[in-house]
């Protein structure tokens, strides 16, 4: 965990965001490596288009001001696909035409050369979810809970430098909730990840046991 | 590279219009260096005037293209006010691509071959009454026009019926229906009072655009319409064939007075939307509720599938001609049938399709790599195109064929390309075009953002996200779009003709010039020969995604047969 010490995690310095006279976002907050940060806020606070600009893919109409800094890279200007931030949406959004496997192997990186490796990359990732076996399978065969692993085994492979979560159990029901939650949280902690969640679920909240800030 | 796709697009679409126009105009003032016109002159339109029963071919044109236009609109409307979300409804639905698929000139002999005082509805006729000859009644080329006028309703019910359908989910037609049943209104009223006006502004170019085309039409009007005298954009063909060149310059005449026509018949038609819609916001909130309008409904259904009806039936009595040995009236069917026929123009038919292919193909690949190359600029500039720039897509459709088809072959001839394939795809693509993104745009747009948003997040690439995330996700859109491109590229009678100029043997120009000479075994092989392409199209729009994504139930119905 050496490595993680000399990250400084994910800065947003002065951020604001507005959509012609209205002011969505002004935030300034420091999200260290392995710590879970919550925005609270009603729908329509601008708790997504603050995470789009984190993406990179917020659209141009918006007006933003301010720095958005990742392991002291500044990511302002540079493309999505350069990134590294990895995010979650409610929906596991999973590719349907692309088998479970097809799916984690879109994600990883290219460096990782050769069928077979490759193959035993997105084997070893569905293991360590509880999935192992399943990645010849069509994705909306799988449960709910399962989807949901998917999609985050999905974003680890590509190695993100932050995970970005967009009210990501508001869809699960309530007994897998409770437990996806705390695979999710889990991961993102042992991975050493800056994690931002923005949510409308105060049970979100407090089951990230970290910092809740409320936007209004 | 992207960001110049869509000004090229348009261009493609604008260019050659306008290019048509200008090349219209002014050999209708005289002018046309080629073949001797130097100097302007008001000649061309004192002889155009000087054409006998030239007031009866602009009534034809102008009434029988406003006729036509409101029949089909308001039978699209009642149905859809009467049936949708029922069965019925979802029926017809399945029905539409088939039926759209049928090039007009297709409907328009099947049509015929119905109605003919021998058609087959006189024989249905004849049985029962005891005739034993066909009628003496002028039942195709009717002096008033009102075979050509069903024929164009048959077949521009589809059309609307498509683009309503594509309108119909952005006004939460569910929900609205069922607000205004529980408030006491009948289906139909409801519809009219709260739906139609929240819709109407989304399927008025197509209306507009069924306006022009049926104020213009050629093809269909050469197979149905009157003769003597024919409408406005026959006679102007026939003057644009004449051996004598000089009679191209009154021909040129006659198309502008054509789109003046167009035109007229559109100020006509808004006017018309005007005072309906003052007449509809009293009507809407005076409380009258038809809550019993089961009359209506059914009405509205039967005319309906009447329609559909007509051009089915019409598929199949071209089939039965095709293969017909001996035919008497009024019998029912043959005495004998027999393929002869088809076996002796086997290598003719073979010809006719290898050219519509080598003309349809280019053509819809070019207008669907442009087409697609627009929507995923749009995606990734997140920039949309406004409203106007709809206009600017619906211009081919708005302005008459035969307005600057000519012009165009004019500027062709110009610039040293006539009579080339390249030309007459140029023509096509101006048609396929606009089809092709219309029928693209809406699934396209309708695609999940946050798919590409989150592979663009997993490191990929734009260009990677287009080609292995949004292409495989819109497989069945893109598809549906090419058979649409395909089927407007087969149907195209006057671009091939007269950008050709006779070069190119389609099914469709060898088809339609069959109509004149009236051997009806000719025209079923045709007519079925001009409906195989399209068809073919649409089914594999359907099979391809259904084998490519078998395993995938997630592909969702778009998918899927």
């Amino acid at each position: 965990m050496s490595n993680t010490q000399m990250k400084s995690g994910l800065e947003l310095r002065d951020l604001s965001i507005r959509l012609g006279d209205r002011l969505l976002v002004d935030i300034d907050l420091v999200i260290a490596p392995g710590e879970i940060v919550t925005l609270m806020g009603p729908s329509g606070s601008g708790k997504s288009s603050l995470l789009g600009h984190i993406c990179g893919t917020l659209p141009p109409v918006f007006d933003v001001r301010g720095v958005v800094r990742l392991n002291d890279t500044v990511l302002d200007g540079l493309a999505p696909q350069d990134r590294h931030v990895g995010i979650l949406f409610q929906d596991d959004l999973l590719f349907p035409h692309l088998s479970v496997g097809g799916n984690l192997a879109f994600a990883l990186p290219s460096s990782i050369r050769g069928k077979t490796e490759r193959r035993a990359r997105v084997a070893a990732a569905l293991e360590s979810a509880g999935l192992a076996g399943l990645a010849e399978r069509d994705p909306v065969t799988l449960s709910g809970g399962q989807r949901a692993r998917v999609a985050l085994m999905r974003v680890l492979l590509s190695e993100p430098g932050v995970l970005l979560l967009d009210e990501p159990f508001s869809k699960l029901d309530r007994g897998l909730r409770d437990q996806i939650r705390s695979f999710v949280f889990d991961l993102a902690r042992k991975n050493g990840l800056p994690t931002l969640m923005v949510t409308h679920d105060p049970e979100d909240g407090q089951a990230a046991n970290g910092r809740v800030i409320a936007l209004d | 590279m992207l960001r110049f796709v869509p000004i090229i697009t348009l261009f493609f679409m604008v260019g050659p219009v306008s290019a048509g126009l200008i090349g219209t105009i002014l050999p209708s003032f005289g002018i046309l260096p080629a073949l001797g016109g130097d100097g302007a002159s008001l000649d061309p339109w004192q002889a155009l005037l000087a054409q006998p029963g030239l007031d009866r071919s602009i009534g034809l044109s102008l009434i029988n293209g406003l006729a036509a236009t409101l029949i089909s609109v308001v039978i699209v409307m009642l149905f859809c006010a009467a049936w949708q979300g029922t069965r019925v409804f979802r029926v017809l639905q399945r029905l539409l691509s088939p039926i759209l698929s049928v090039p007009h000139a297709t409907a328009a002999f099947g049509l015929a071959f119905l109605i003919a005082p021998s058609g087959w509805i006189a024989r249905l006729v004849a049985q029962a009454a005891g005739w034993d000859r066909p009628p003496d009644l002028a039942i195709i080329h009717d002096p008033l026009g009102l075979a050509m006028i069903v024929g164009l309703v048959i077949k521009e019910i589809p059309f609307l019926f498509l683009m309503t359908l594509a309108a119909l989910p952005q006004a939460d037609t569910d929900r609205t229906a069922q607000v205004t049943a529980s408030l006491g209104y009948g289906r139909i009223t409801g519809w009219f009072k709260v739906t139609l006006p929240r819709i109407y502004p989304q399927i008025r170019l197509p209306v507009l655009a069924v306006l022009a085309y049926s104020t213009s039409v050629v093809d269909v009007a050469i197979i149905l319409a009157p003769t003597t005298p024919a409408p406005l954009a026959v006679r102007i063909l026939g003057w644009l064939s004449d051996p004598d060149l000089s009679y191209r310059f009154m021909a040129s005449s006659g198309a502008v007075l054509q789109l003046g026509i167009v035109l007229v018949a559109m100020g006509v038609w808004i006017g018309g939307e005007k005072i309906v819609g003052a007449l509809g916001r009293n009507w809407a909130v005076d409380g009258r509720r038809l809550a019993h309008d089961g009359w209506l409904r059914h009405g509205a259904a039967i005319l309906a599938i009447v329609a559909a009806g007509a051009v089915i039936l019409g598929l199949v009595v071209l089939l039965v001609w095709s293969i017909a040995g001996f035919w008497a009236f009024p019998d029912v069917l043959p005495r004998n049938f027999s393929l002869r026929l088809w076996a002796r123009e086997f290598d003719a038919l073979g010809d006719s399709l290898a050219v519509t292919l080598m003309i349809g193909v280019p053509s819809v690949l070019v207008a669907i790599a442009l087409v697609l190359g627009c929507l995923e600029n749009e995606v990734r500039t997140g920039f949309r195109p406004r409203k106007r720039v709809m206009w600017l897509i619906y211009l081919p459709l708005l302005v008459p064929q035969i307005s600057f088809m000519f012009g165009l072959q004019v500027f062709f001839t110009l610039v040293g390309l006539d009579r080339t394939l390249f030309s007459v795809v140029l023509a096509h693509l101006v048609f396929v075009l606009p089809y092709v993104f219309l029928s693209l745009s809406d699934p396209f747009r309708a695609l999940d953002p946050r798919y590409g948003q989150t592979a663009l997040c997993l490191g990929a690439s734009p260009n990677r996200v287009f080609w292995h995330v949004r292409l495989p996700l819109l497989t069945r859109a893109v598809l549906t779009a090419m058979a649409v491109g395909l089927a407007v590229t087969v149907g195209q009678y006057l671009p091939t003709l007269l950008i050709g100029a006779g070069r190119f043997a389609t099914v469709t120009t060898e088809a339609v010039a069959l109509a004149t000479g009236g051997d009806r075994r000719m025209i079923g092989i045709y007519g079925l020969l001009q409906m195989m392409l399209p068809f073919a199209g649409f089914a594999l729009a359907l099979l391809i995604p259904a084998i490519l994504f078998a395993r995938r139930r997630g592909m969702g119905g778009n998918n899927r047969i």
